[in-house]
């Protein structure tokens, strides 16, 4: 570095560097301080704080006031996003605003976490293992890239002039096979639809973070699996899948996250109907709901705690996928 | 082995379905302002609107000043952590991932809750307002942005480049702006691209900071104009498509993360 110069002792040059080298990341440790731990902190210390500014845990108590649940053991039916499934208990779950639009939030993104998932994982396969010409996979890659970028507003937007009432699929149904999307009690504006309107934006991220997980499956494994007389069957239950379920799993979290965290594609779609948690504190900023501003920073901090737990868990996911696919 | 390809032709069929359907219904939708008439008479409705030139002229400045900042906030740290302090890059990658943890609501609510409030309330100045509005949009592109910087960096030789500098002679001042910036710019360029796609119709930010931008316009008109807001919807799709398209004819997308605002 210093080449030119006679250099000065080694102790006295390691002392200086450092503290110099420290300011050169001061604006942006500063930036990080002042727009996003400031702002998260702000609403840490609200949620622990009483009306009169005294030190408490009362407002997480209050997002479960009026929450109760018991087992019965006497089977029922659960109703998740609009399906029924049998279940061999019966819960008994009293609830609340604030922990209704929690589990309205986490439903939805389980939900589309595995539809934009699994769809991902397929497009992925079919693209990189199904023997398939290579302009498939650029274009399905190309088309994913794009796609991914395609949220929010405008694509809600597309979603109801697609299967809105009036919409093009809708009335392209009405109009040649004479049924009508509607009569079935299915509505873009519903559950179904937020699920769909979702995926669209959540696929995409699947297809480019497996494909290259799919590419370092070697073939070397297959062949020697085949040679020890696995079926294809066998090699995927016993080889290949272990080997990307990690990083299978660790995207289906950041899919988790990134629906968990959405507001503005819900809020156009449906223009608030749906309490999920974002649109809680959509309304709680506006002053519509929860009249205590603690429990609205309090809403806000448990989901932040929901976004980091699902970062630490795809964490620890990553480094376990790391063992056999290096990038 | 020769296997049937039937099955991912039909998957990747049944996904380009899902990929092309709702744009081609987007399209479709927005020619249809007059009843059994294919006409751009939305579009000419959109585009000569006041409305949409004025807020779309501010998200696009506001676009250009959060691109301006995000380069000149990271690249010359993303630099120094590479020469200097690799030791940090754990504790940077943690601040990217706050901005993944913290998603747009929550940032802007504890955005409003710092700013409006004394010593800090510059929420109630117009400029104050625009300021946050750059600075959020910065923290959401952050991760791209870092990323597309730090892969540009690991491109080239920074320590050899640098030191070459140092010994002709040339001040940080110089090394930053003539030698690490050019070697850069399509890592920068890409980032932009990036950023401006992210921006460029956001919603949330700027609906609670109140500022009269493209995004909030959008949902507004949703609400009132089903033809007018669907030619916005192919506008604005337009636009996030020559930007991606630019990065990725640039050929370094930060692909395979969280991208947008949803």
């Amino acid at each position: 570095m210093q080449t030119t110069q006679t250099l000065p002792p080694v102790s006295a040059r390691r002392a200086r560097s450092v503290s110099f080298a420290w300011l050169g990341v001061v604006p942006f440790f500063l930036f990080a301080a002042l727009f996003l731990i400031l702002p998260s902190g702000i609403l840490l210390v609200g949620a622990v704080q009483d009306k009169q500014g005294n030190l408490t845990l009362g407002n997480f108590a209050g997002m479960f006031k009026g929450v109760s649940l018991s087992l019965v053991a006497t089977p029922s039916q659960a109703n998740v996003l609009g399906l029924t499934f049998p279940l061999p208990f019966t819960v008994d779950f009293q609830s609340n605003s604030m922990i209704n639009a929690y589990i309205l939030s986490i439903q939805v993104s389980v939900v589309t976490a595995l539809s934009g998932g699994i769809l991902g994982f397929l497009l992925a396969y079919a693209a990189v293992l199904g023997g398939l010409p290579k302009f498939v996979r650029s274009a399905l890659l190309t088309f994913s890239g794009v796609a991914s970028y395609f949220s929010g507003v405008p694509l809600a937007f597309a979603f109801i002039a697609t299967l809105g009432r009036l919409g093009f699929v809708t009335v392209l149904i009405r109009n040649y096979f004479g049924f009508d999307l509607y009569m079935t009690g299915f509505s873009v504006l519903s559950l179904v639809g937020l699920v769909l309107t979702y995926t669209y934006f959540q696929f995409p991220l699947m297809v480019l973070v497996i494909t290259p997980a799919l590419d370092g499956l070697k073939r070397e494994w297959r062949e020697a699996s085949e040679n020890l007389g696995a079926s294809a069957f066998e090699y995927w239950r016993h080889v290949a899948f272990p080997i990307i379920l990690p990083s299978l799993l660790g995207t289906m979290i950041l899919l988790f996250g990134n629906s968990f965290g959405a507001v503005a594609t819900a809020y156009a779609l449906t223009g608030g109907n749906f309490q999920l948690a974002t649109i809680l504190i959509f309304r709680q900023i506006r002053g519509e709901v929860l009249q205590d501003p603690g429990l609205g920073y309090a809403v806000a901090v448990g989901m932040i705690v929901v976004m980091a737990i699902s970062l630490a868990l795809y964490y620890w996911l990553q480094r376990r996928s790391e063992r056999w696919l290096r990038r | 082995m020769k296997r049937s390809t039937l099955f991912p032709w039909v998957l990747i069929f049944l996904g380009f379905l899902y990929f092309f359907v709702p744009l081609i219904g987007t399209l479709d939708f927005s020619l249809r302002l007059v009843k059994d008439q294919i006409t751009l008479e939305a579009y000419k409705n959109v585009v000569t609107s006041a409305r949409f030139q004025n807020t779309f002229t501010y998200s696009f400045i506001m676009a250009l000043w959060t691109i301006l900042a995000g380069t000149l906030l990271i690249t010359p740290t993303a630099y120094w952590v590479h020469l200097k302090l690799p030791q940090l890059r754990p504790i940077i990658e943690f601040v990217t991932l706050l901005t993944y943890v913290v998603p747009a609501i929550i940032l802007v609510f504890g955005i409003i809750r710092v700013y409006s409030r004394p010593p800090l309330s510059i929420l109630e100045s117009e400029l104050g307002s625009d300021f946050l509005l750059v600075m959020g949009y910065v923290a959401m592109s952050l991760p791209a942005m870092y990323r597309s910087v730090d892969t540009g960096l690991r491109a080239i030789d920074v320590r050899t480049l640098t030191e070459a500098a140092q010994s002709l002679g040339a001040g940080w001042r110089t090394i930053l702006l003539d030698v690490i910036f050019p070697n850069l710019r399509i890592a920068l360029l890409s980032g932009a691209f990036i950023t401006f796609a992210m921006v460029i119709g956001e919603f949330t930010i700027a609906t609670f900071l109140a500022r009269p931008a493209f995004g909030p316009y959008m949902a507004n008109l949703g609400q009132t104009r089903p033809y007018e807001s669907t030619a916005l919807t192919i506008i604005s799709l337009g636009l996030t498509w020559a930007c991606i398209g630019m990065m990725q004819l640039l050929g370094r997308g930060a692909q395979g993360q969280i991208a947008g605002t949803r």
